[in-house]
């Protein structure tokens, strides 16, 4: 299956790379943009159709290597 | 006295770290991080600045599943005295050897000059050489100097005299180049024996080269 991991930095930690791309935003005029927030994307496949098992697997990459947990948050999206 | 050096791939500063050491007349040995043991004389552990993987994924952050960390961690927990600097600060921070987390700075520049710094709290081997309130002129070079802690970790560090020096201007009060939390720049853990810190010690050995305020801070761990 493929697996996409969502890394960004948590709610209440300063992102500067969202500020800076919402003031680009604001001077290019765009209306009605809030909460930017820049992060990275981790996808690659994964040898296994057990989503459970896969989950459990996935979560424990975010845990050790893919995030930082201290300041980032992680989301697993999962596709068969 | 013998002075051990990590270098991982991508490391840059082992041999400025290398020379400063020499100078002050410790003997040392550059360890590569394939290695499964730190040498056995060893008195102090540098992990020493640069670009470990290429700050893949995040600086430091590969480099903490180095063979030689189980080795670190070991040496740690025996009470051996560890020094992280820039790249080594993020790497003890990866591998949880200390608190915290360095963030890309708050301009999102690299920033690469001679800065201030206040010392904080001397009563540890690293800075005992210097009285608190001091400052000292020390280069910073570096993307992801931005030290990150939550309050209650912040607490912490401050209830444990952990926080030892702070950027600063001349006169000493806080200025800050980076966003770091408390404009810290250099932590220790609570038992004393692991330090970090973003700026370059290493590179202010010669008054000739802008400053050797670095020679009192790397002398405290050369007794």
């Amino acid at each position: 299956m493929k697996v996409i991991v969502n890394v960004s930095l948590k709610a209440g930690v300063l992102d500067s790379q969202g500020k800076a791309v919402h003031h680009a935003l604001d001077s290019l005029h765009f209306e009605g943009v809030s909460d930017v927030r820049v992060g990275k994307q981790i996808i690659f496949k994964l040898d296994t159709q057990d989503e459970v098992k896969a989950r459990k697997d996935v979560t424990q990459m975010c845990e050790d290597l893919l995030a930082n947990t201290v300041i980032e948050d992680y989301e697993i999206e999962l596709i068969k | 006295m013998k002075v051990s050096i990590l270098q991982f791939p991508g490391t840059n500063c082992e041999y400025d770290t290398q020379n400063a050491f020499e100078q002050l007349g410790a003997t040392t040995e550059i360890v590569w991080h394939k290695s499964e043991t730190i040498p056995a004389d060893t008195n102090l552990l540098v992990v020493a600045g640069g670009f470990s993987y290429g700050d893949y994924l995040r600086s430091g952050a590969i480099a903490k599943f180095s063979p030689v960390m189980k080795a670190v961690k070991e040496y740690v927990s025996k009470g051996g005295k560890v020094l992280g600097i820039c790249n080594g600060f993020q790497v003890l921070t990866e591998s949880g050897l200390l608190p915290g987390a360095l963030k890309r700075n708050e301009s999102l520049h690299f920033i690469s000059k001679h800065h201030t710094l206040k010392v904080v709290n001397n009563d540890n081997v690293f800075l005992e050489n210097l009285n608190e309130g001091d400052v000292v002129n020390i280069p910073i070079a570096h993307h992801d100097g931005n030290f990150y802690i939550d309050q209650e970790g912040l607490k912490d560090l401050y209830a444990n005299n952990q926080v030892l020096l702070k950027y600063s201007d001349a006169q000493g009060n806080d200025k800050n180049p980076n966003g770091s939390v408390d404009s810290i720049a250099g932590i220790c853990n609570k038992e004393k024996n692991v330090f970090g810190l973003m700026p370059h010690p290493e590179r202010a050995m010669e008054t000739i080269l802008g400053s050797n305020d670095g020679v009192k801070m790397l002398l405290g761990f050369l007794k």
